[in-house]
């Protein structure tokens, strides 16, 4: 079972994707695990041979227990496969792999309520996908049902602990120090504006793809602000992994990641947030967006405050805010002119980094949001 | 394309549900800012903005998204870009 995230102890598996016997490459999703934050394609680390699928439907898996067992390169995967008591496992047989049951999220918290086995469920939505009706149908169906010993997860209040001991963790055990600087932004937003203008609604690029950018690329300044505070000890991130902050309708968020943003164009990045957003939203994330961020990027955006000090999610030692955007008298060259600015702020580990450093990441946001070329 | 005003207010409502299913639209003050009731983030309006085009064939240009606040004055604007095509 593997950490997706700092607070998270255990999962609760949903299914498996593949079957024994079947080569898997590095990066597929090869499972679905239920987590405080929604469910999550699990995705493999390694290439192989699928030898043994442990975990079963429904089963509660620490973080750090075997799931599965892959035959690497030139191992035999039914000899693996046929070791008897390697593992500290009931080991259930093999179940016979189904396809993949689609299902909506809401359907799948439906069920896990009612106790529903989705095996047992006939869907009746498009492309036999299981709505709620069909859970509610079948539970409807289903006599007398033995009573779950767990009582049914409640997924707000999931979050809302999850989210609590994250944020606990953080004030309690990294000293946190906060800087604040206005960017003014007109000439990337008129630069982006004039883009946008010739591309169809689909390709259109969102202001927040733009910051991202710059904050990926300002980050190669300052790269103390980008990895991990763990034993002790800062390491590195390999790359700029963004963590981006969803709201999530309902209640609590999620910061997935986007992958190396400093190398994506801007269409990519883009298209990449797209589909993140929606994937976040609708409960389908990867476990690598889950598990690699090496720093949050939190935008309340237009519906939100002028200023954000965020509160860093350990084991990360930054955190970026950008407010909302606003029309404010600007000075330029003694004239005093209207222009869009924003509020960009920098919470960062005080056993990292220090003021000068996180000033100088924030002086390089702002000069790489004069030059928005760039930034395509 | 011809619509008339309630097949138009149909088509971004639906679009409006497509991001924000959970939307009681017996409560949205169709007079007030809409995004700000409903929610809608600058992605999500895009998304909306994606299902319309699909739905009723307008482009809204972002230099026009000022005259998409309340969805009444949306109403308007679409009918308005639907009848000068």
């Amino acid at each position: 079972m593997p950490s997706l995230g700092a607070d998270m102890e255990d999962g609760t598996f949903v299914q498996w994707n593949v079957q024994p016997g079947q080569d898997v490459a590095r990066g597929q999703v090869i499972c679905v695990v239920e987590t405080q934050k929604g469910a999550v394609d699990v995705e493999i680390w390694q290439a192989g041979t699928l030898a043994k699928l442990i975990a079963s439907s429904g089963e509660k898996i620490p973080v750090g227990q075997v799931m599965a067992l892959v035959a690497t390169e030139g191992e035999d995967w039914k000899a693996i496969a046929a070791q008897p008591g390697v593992l500290p496992s009931a080991a259930p047989a093999a179940p016979a792999t189904p396809p993949r049951v689609k299902i909506s999220p809401a359907a799948r918290r439906r069920a896990a309520e009612l106790g529903v086995d989705l095996a047992t469920v006939r869907p009746s939505g498009i492309e036999g996908a299981i709505s709620i009706a069909d859970v509610e149908g079948r539970k409807a169906a289903t006599p007398a049902p033995q009573r779950a010993m767990a009582e049914p997860p409640d997924r707000q209040a999931a979050m809302r602990d999850a989210i609590a001991a994250a944020m606990t963790r953080s004030k309690r055990e990294i000293p946190h120090y906060y800087l604040a600087t206005m960017i003014n932004i007109e000439r990337a937003v008129t630069w982006l504006e004039k883009r946008n203008a010739a591309l169809p609604i689909g390709e259109r690029a969102l202001f927040a793809a733009v910051e991202l950018k710059a904050v990926a690329l300002a980050l190669r300044e300052t790269p103390e602000l980008n990895g991990f505070y763990e034993r002790g000890a800062f390491r590195p991130g390999t790359g700029m992994h963004l963590g981006v902050a969803v709201s999530l309708r309902g209640g609590g968020l999620v910061a997935p990641a986007l992958h190396d943003v400093d190398k994506l164009s801007l269409a990519d990045l883009m298209a990449q947030l797209k589909d993140l957003l929606k994937r976040a939203r609708g409960g389908q994330l990867r476990s690598s967006e889950m598990a690699d961020p090496t720093i949050t990027v939190t935008n309340l955006g237009d519906l939100g405050v002028e200023t954000v000090f965020g509160v860093i999610f350990p084991p990360q030692v930054a955190l970026v805010g950008i407010g909302r955007s606003s029309v404010k008298p600007w000075v330029i060259d003694g004239t005093i002119v209207p222009a869009r600015v924003l509020h960009a702020t920098l919470s960062a580990d005080h056993r990292v980094s220090d003021g000068m450093r996180g000033a100088r990441f924030l002086a390089e946001l702002d000069r790489l949001l004069q030059q928005p070329e760039a930034l395509a | 394309m011809s619509m008339n005003r309630d097949e138009v207010r149909k088509a971004l409502i639906d679009s409006i549900l497509a991001v924000a299913p959970e939307a009681d639209f017996a409560a949205v003050r169709p007079d007030r800012p809409v995004r700000d009731q409903l929610d809608i983030d600058s992605f999500d309006f895009l998304t909306i903005l994606e299902h319309l085009h699909e739905k009723i064939g307008v482009t809204v240009p972002e230099s026009d998204y000022g005259k998409m606040i309340t969805l009444d004055g949306s109403v308007d604007y679409l009918v308005r870009r639907l009848t000068a095509s």
